[in-house]
């Protein structure tokens, strides 16, 4: 056992230059003149975690990939939030009712995006955007659920987010909300797939540090959705955990299942304090 | 005449040998988390054995370290140590059991087992983010690649 130790502590202190090599960078972000809080203090529910500061992904990109989302003309994720508002006023469903005629303009629901996910008392039940998103449609408007992932509920859920940018994410994680914490955590930190991998040997052990091309961050999700110049379109939170999972070479959970709900819930914790800034762009 | 019997001898020998490859259930470590004896019971091929190492569906080794000799691959990971001069401190043995499971060598070691087919946690079928049957797992490198690997890290001597 200490022999063990003492190896694994040389192997690393020989490659130490090279292990540090990586980071956060120092740059400022402010998107159209607005500046956001993208590097703040830890909340005190992550004092186990060793992490004292909690990063926006933005500060583990590329010069340019920032660039874009600094300014909402260059930001392409800005094209689904204009077929969004299109979408908000569309009348749909057997109550012919549109967002609008409940909500008046998409501004009215500023500091939503902020603390979801959030506990329904109502339904007794913990709901991303995207499920209220659904529930309005279904039960307020008679319309059809979106699917979950899809082009439009991504857009809805852009829309909704840039009402609230700059605002610091504040999710609840005590009463109700406790069980569904713990539960994102006890996933958080599950080494699964046959690489026996968790989020936090990724995104808490090796931030900062490059996995092959890629620069590992602390896996917040304020930036959420994010358009993705690989995929050139906007990507959902839960799309994002199930790739994570399926490098791993694991089976993922599915985008909607409990399981991603509770893990949301505890992620967007670990980025109270953060400015919400989405859609923001990754590579 | 005593030429023949030689050859046929060791036709034998190999033949034998790779019939009977140690499977990943069957694989002894030692205390220190080293493996004796070769998997496939043959010797590696370090060509092949830097293929595995620059592979993605592979080894994909570099994902996490960097090694010089291996440059023409870019992007070359930092979560692990480099492997530059591996071969001045360890032996072939405690590579291959690094390699075929560090955890037994580096407790709770974020580097994957390469050579282990149960005990994990909703295992999928390769990179689809399906589900596989414990059962139908494969290791992710075979016995040889494994020495093919070790073999190839044996030439990275230091200066
Ligand atoms: C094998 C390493 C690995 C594991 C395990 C892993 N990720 Fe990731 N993750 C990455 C890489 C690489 C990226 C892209 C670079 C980055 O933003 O960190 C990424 C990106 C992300 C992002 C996007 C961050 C942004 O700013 O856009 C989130 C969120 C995320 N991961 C969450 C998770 C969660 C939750 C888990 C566990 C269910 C997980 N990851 C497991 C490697 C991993
Ligand atoms: C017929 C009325 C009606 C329509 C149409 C409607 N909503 Fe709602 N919406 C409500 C009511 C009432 C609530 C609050 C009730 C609740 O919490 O369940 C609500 C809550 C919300 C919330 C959560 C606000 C919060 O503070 O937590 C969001 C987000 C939302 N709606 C989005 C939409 C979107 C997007 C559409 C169109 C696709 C829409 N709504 C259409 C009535 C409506
Ligand atoms: C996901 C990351 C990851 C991958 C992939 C990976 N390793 Fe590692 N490896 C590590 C880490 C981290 C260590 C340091 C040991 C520790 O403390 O966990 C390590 C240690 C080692 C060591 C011991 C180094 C020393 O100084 O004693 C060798 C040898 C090694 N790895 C070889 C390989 C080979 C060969 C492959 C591919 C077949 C590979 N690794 C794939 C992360 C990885």
């Amino acid at each position: 056992m200490k022999y063990k130790a003492l190896t694994a502590f040389a192997a690393l202190a020989i490659s130490a230059p090279m292990v540090f090599a990586g980071g956060a960078d120092d740059d400022t972000l402010s998107i159209d003149g607005q500046e956001m809080i993208s590097k703040t203090a830890a909340p005190a529910h992550m004092a186990e975690t060793g992490i004292d500061t909690i990063m926006s992904g933005w500060h583990f990109r590329e010069d340019d990939t920032q660039a874009m989302q600094m300014d909402t003309f260059d930001n392409p994720g800005m094209i689904a939030v204009d077929q969004a508002t299109d979408a908000w006023n569309t009348v749909d469903g057997t109550a012919e009712k549109s967002c609008a005629s409940c909500h008046e303009g998409p501004e009215s629901l500023a500091g939503v995006r902020a603390v979801y996910p959030k506990w329904n008392a109502d339904a007794g039940e913990m709901r991303t955007l995207a499920m209220q998103i659904n529930n309005c449609r279904t039960e307020q408007m008679g319309a059809e659920a979106y699917k979950y992932d899809k082009a439009e509920m991504t857009a809805m859920e852009a829309l909704i987010t840039v009402q609230s940018r700059g605002m610091p994410v504040d999710v609840a994680i005590d009463g109700p909300a406790a069980e569904y914490y713990e539960k994102g955590k006890e996933i958080y930190y599950t080494r699964y797939g046959q690489l026996e991998l968790s989020c936090a040997n990724c995104h808490e052990d090796n931030y900062g540090n490059y996995i092959r091309a890629d620069h590992l961050s602390q896996g917040q999700i304020n930036g959420f959705p994010t358009y993705r110049l690989k995929n050139a379109g906007l990507v959902q939170t839960h799309n994002r955990f199930r790739g994570c999972i399926r490098d791993t070479r694991a089976e993922t959970y599915a985008v909607g299942s409990p399981e991603f709900v509770a893990l949301e819930l505890y992620v967007a914790s670990r980025g109270n304090g953060l400015s919400v800034e989405g859609p923001s762009v990754r590579q | 005449m005593k030429l023949t019997g030689i050859s046929a001898a060791v036709v034998i020998f190999a033949t034998a040998a790779i019939a009977n490859p140690i499977t990943p259930g069957e694989v002894q470590f030692d205390e220190y988390g080293a493996i004796q004896a070769s998997l496939s019971g043959s010797d590696g091929d370090a060509a092949s054995g830097a293929k595995i190492m620059t592979s993605r569906g592979k080894g994909n080794c570099v994902a996490c370290h960097a090694v010089t000799a291996l440059n023409d691959a870019p992007f070359h990971g930092e979560v692990g140590p480099t492997l530059d001069g591996i071969a001045d401190y360890r032996s072939a043995e405690e590579l291959r059991g690094i390699i075929a499971n560090a955890k037994m060598t580096f407790e709770g070691s974020v580097m994957p087992a390469f050579y282990k087919t149960s005990g994990f946690i909703r295992p999928g079928d390769g990179y689809t983010g399906k589900g596989a049957k414990e059962e139908d797992l494969t290791p992710i490198l075979t016995a040889q690649e494994i020495e093919d690997v070790v073999a190839f890290l044996m030439t990275l001597k230091g200066s």
